[in-house]
């Protein structure tokens, strides 16, 4: 059993201040993100919680330099950040695998820099390690939806990032399947040791995988809260203390946990 | 396909034509005309034009033409097209225009093709050209436009330039989008090279067909073309389908969701 | 993901969106224009002597006579298309059978051209409007039988079952399924086939005796070098063919039919 990863007294990989963002249309303008601070810690796996239209994917993009904000800084190893970086890879649903290239050439898209022999075996690696074996040569087309996510995150690894972001990764997939890739992408960041940041709107995947849960309120969305999930990994789904968190994030949100 | 339906699409084709020549040529019998030709007699125009050595230089002339013309329409149209569809500001101002000349029959330029390059060849490659141009650079600036965002972020991220991103993901991704307007530009160029013959020149399948008329009502000979026409018409479609069942094109053309 | 949403954000309003085409528009009469003031061709006309044209046309009165004709003759022949093509492409697409023994025989005839069906043409129906109509019935019918094999062919299997879950009669599936189903890619097919139809008005005009769009380009040609008559015949159907197109547009717009779009995005 792997003790609880408490969060190290480590650097501050991320560092969000006063973020703020706004939209504006003709007439109006929609304010989505308001006055949100946020640090991040190296080695972390920090989920951002909230339900859906909140704001948390203009966050994540935001943070991965596909948005500028309206106000505020983003920085991130003490450097602002101006627009996306291969170092820190954004992981989209299984859509946004390359649909024209066959798993190897996605897993590769990154690593036009290296030697062909040191990109081939770079390339099996990951194959290896997302259990796509056999399948190098396939087409996404030919996959399965959970298959397609995991030559996504494959593709996001090779390049060897030091931070990963994933907006709702695994919302497209059956709940089986779901619980298999939380198992899966536990499993990479322990070996790996990224940074990851995880939006999600599923309460339960949150303290299944996060070190912290950021919970954010609607629109326009700020942070409720911040619960720190001190339980160890494997954990187990049926422990009070994981009961117990969930619920507590659960009244946080303002939700009764009977149907 | 399971080997009864493969033996239906080719024998169920086979035996209707079958049927409809036979009903061509019971018509033409019973109706007594002496104009229009029975089936045997466009085989035999066919074999006389094979005989006088017309048949495949007719067919070879009429290729060359569209072939040029295409394939200048394919060197202007694609990189225009992805010119536009990468800016989308020039698309908004060509937009109007290529709207407009669009709908004008290729037929309608021909006085200023003939002006342009008189009663010859390049008149009537510059009408194939026109006509072929406008399908593939639609749908060139539309398959580019269409790429989704999330696979031009995806390529940002990886730290792609900006021609190496409208080379790696803006344009095979777009790609079967321009093959479709390929396959119609193909489709287009091979009924206006047709026209364009009837016009211009003095050699080719459409120019067969009006000279077989003016040159002596022989009709078996109109037909015997028209008929020449509709099968290599066919052909050449079938050929730009198999490109897109290409592997690494398929993708763009499946009809369900996973 | 939101690229777009702050791009507007920064370039403000886009109350100023016409301005672009407009230009587009203008800088193409410009070029136009200069291009022939700078070169040596002599019959081209520049837009000012085809404006010319067009109103002396107006002015004469034959601007109305030939536009009512070349749109009677594209209705009749459409209509007419629409009437055999349709139902044939919807029986092709529902028999199976059927649809593989006659479609390769429709790919066949399919790439004929308008302009190759003429001698035939003359010979069933001689010189005249009869003739003009029926060039451009074979133009359109083709496709149309193709769009609406399609479109049957697109109808979602979730929806037959459906319809069959419902205890619906063959008829029945025919009619309150299947018809609506097809309607927004069909009218696709309509629009496109009606531009073909505009297209081939030309070609059709050919054998026409005496009025016409597609009448008044070639004969301005015959009897007089008049290439400005030429360029405004050919002015004129391009705006009248955007003018159809814009208003099949509208149509395929309409509430009713609305939802294939958003499904297609959905599905996205």
């Amino acid at each position: 059993m792997i003790p609880a990863r408490k969060p190290l007294p480590g650097r501050t990989k991320l560092a969000i201040r006063g973020l703020q963002m706004a939209f504006r249309t003709e007439e109006s303008e929609v304010r989505v993100l308001e006055d949100l601070d946020l640090d991040v810690r190296e080695g972390e796996l920090v989920c951002i919680l909230g339900p859906s239209g909140c704001g948390k994917s203009t966050l994540l993009n935001i943070v991965a330099g596909f948005l500028a904000p309206s106000s505020g800084s983003v920085k991130i190893d003490g450097e602002e950040v101006r627009g996306p970086d291969p170092r820190r890879i954004f992981v989209f649903q299984e859509r946004g695998v390359f649909p024209w290239l066959t798993v190897e050439g996605n897993i590769g898209f990154g690593l036009g820099r290296l030697a062909r022999a040191e990109r081939e075996k770079r390339i099996g690696h990951y194959v290896r390690l997302v259990g796509l074996e056999g399948f190098e040569k396939a087409y996404p087309h030919e996959l399965s939806g959970g298959m397609k996510q995991r030559v996504e995150v494959a593709r996001a690894l090779a390049v060897d990032p030091d931070m990963l972001y994933l907006d709702e990764p695994f919302g497209a997939l059956d709940s089986i399947t779901r619980l298999e890739m939380r198992r899966e992408l536990l499993r990479i960041w322990q070996t790996e040791q990224k940074t990851i940041l995880f939006v999600t709107h599923d309460i339960e995947e949150s303290v299944q995988l996060a070190d912290r849960v950021v919970v954010l309120s609607a629109r326009p969305a700020r942070i409720r809260r911040i619960v720190e999930i001190d339980l160890p990994h494997p954990r187990d789904l049926s422990s009070r203390r994981y009961l117990e968190l969930r619920d507590g994030i659960l009244e946080e949100i303002g939700l009764a946990h009977k149907i | 396909m399971t080997l009864r339906q493969r033996l239906e699409s080719i024998l169920l084709p086979i035996a209707a034509a079958m049927s409809l020549v036979a009903f061509w040529a019971a018509a033409v019998r019973w109706s007594g005309t002496t104009v229009f030709p029975s089936p045997a007699a466009v085989a035999r125009g066919i074999a006389e034009l094979a005989r006088k050595g017309l048949l495949l230089p007719y067919i070879r002339d009429s290729l060359l033409r569209v072939a040029a013309g295409y394939g200048g329409a394919l060197a202007a149209g694609i990189p225009l097209g992805v010119f536009l569809g990468w800016h989308p500001a020039a698309a908004r101002a060509a937009n109007p225009v290529i709207q407009f000349l669009r709908p004008i029959s290729p037929l309608a330029w021909i006085p200023v093709a003939i002006v342009l390059f008189g009663v010859k060849n390049m008149a009537a490659v510059f009408l194939i050209f026109l006509a072929s141009l406008f399908p593939i650079l639609v749908s060139a600036m539309n398959g580019v436009r269409g790429v989704s965002a999330m696979h031009r972020q995806a390529g940002r991220n990886f730290g792609l330039s900006r021609p190496a991103l409208l080379a790696r993901v803006v344009f095979p991704a777009a790609l079967p989008e321009i093959l479709t307007g390929l396959r119609i530009a193909l489709g287009i160029a091979w009924i206006v090279v047709v026209a364009a013959e009837m016009i211009a020149v003095n050699s080719g399948l459409g120019y067969l067909v009006i000279d077989s008329r003016n040159a002596g009502k022989r009709y078996d000979l109109v037909v015997a073309a028209m008929l020449l026409i509709g099968v290599i018409g066919l052909v050449l479609n079938l050929l730009v389908q198999r490109v897109s069942r290409l592997r690494a094109v398929r993708w763009g053309f499946r009809e369900e969701t996973p | 993901m939101n690229d777009s949403a702050a791009q507007a954000g920064r370039h403000g309003a886009t109350g100023f969106h016409w301005l672009l085409p407009f230009a587009g528009i203008v800088s193409l009469l410009i070029m136009w224009d200069l291009a022939l003031r700078f070169s040596n061709v002599p019959l081209v006309p520049g837009p000012l002597a085809v404006a010319r044209a067009i109103v002396e046309l107006a002015q004469k009165g034959f601007l109305v006579k030939h536009v009512v004709a070349s749109l009677f003759r594209v209705t009749w022949g459409y209509l007419l298309a629409v009437s055999v093509g349709v139902p044939l492409g919807i029986l092709l697409a529902w028999y199976r059978r059927g649809g593989l023994a006659l479609a390769p025989l429709v790919e066949i005839v399919r790439p004929i051209s308008a302009l190759a069906w003429i001698p035939l043409a003359i010979l069933w129906f001689g010189v005249g409007d009869l003739s003009s109509v029926f060039i451009i019935f074979v133009a359109s019918v083709f496709p149309l039988t193709v769009a609406a094999m399609s479109a049957v062919a697109g109808v979602s299997t979730t929806h037959w079952n459906a319809g069959r879950n419902f205890g619906l009669s063959a008829r029945q599936i025919a009619r309150r399924v299947l018809l609506p189903a097809i309607l927004p890619r069909l009218l696709v097919g309509l629009r496109l086939a009606l531009g073909i139809a505009w297209l081939v008005v030309v070609a059709a005009e050919m054998i026409a005796v005496d009025s016409g769009l597609g009448f008044l380009i070639i004969d301005a040609r015959n009897a007089g070098n008049r290439y400005d008559l030429v360029v405004a015949g050919m002015v004129l159907i391009g705006t009248i063919g955007l003018a159809l197109d814009a208003s099949m547009r509208r149509i395929e717009g309409l509430r009713a039919l609305r939802w294939s779009y958003a499904a297609a995005e959905e599905a996205a």
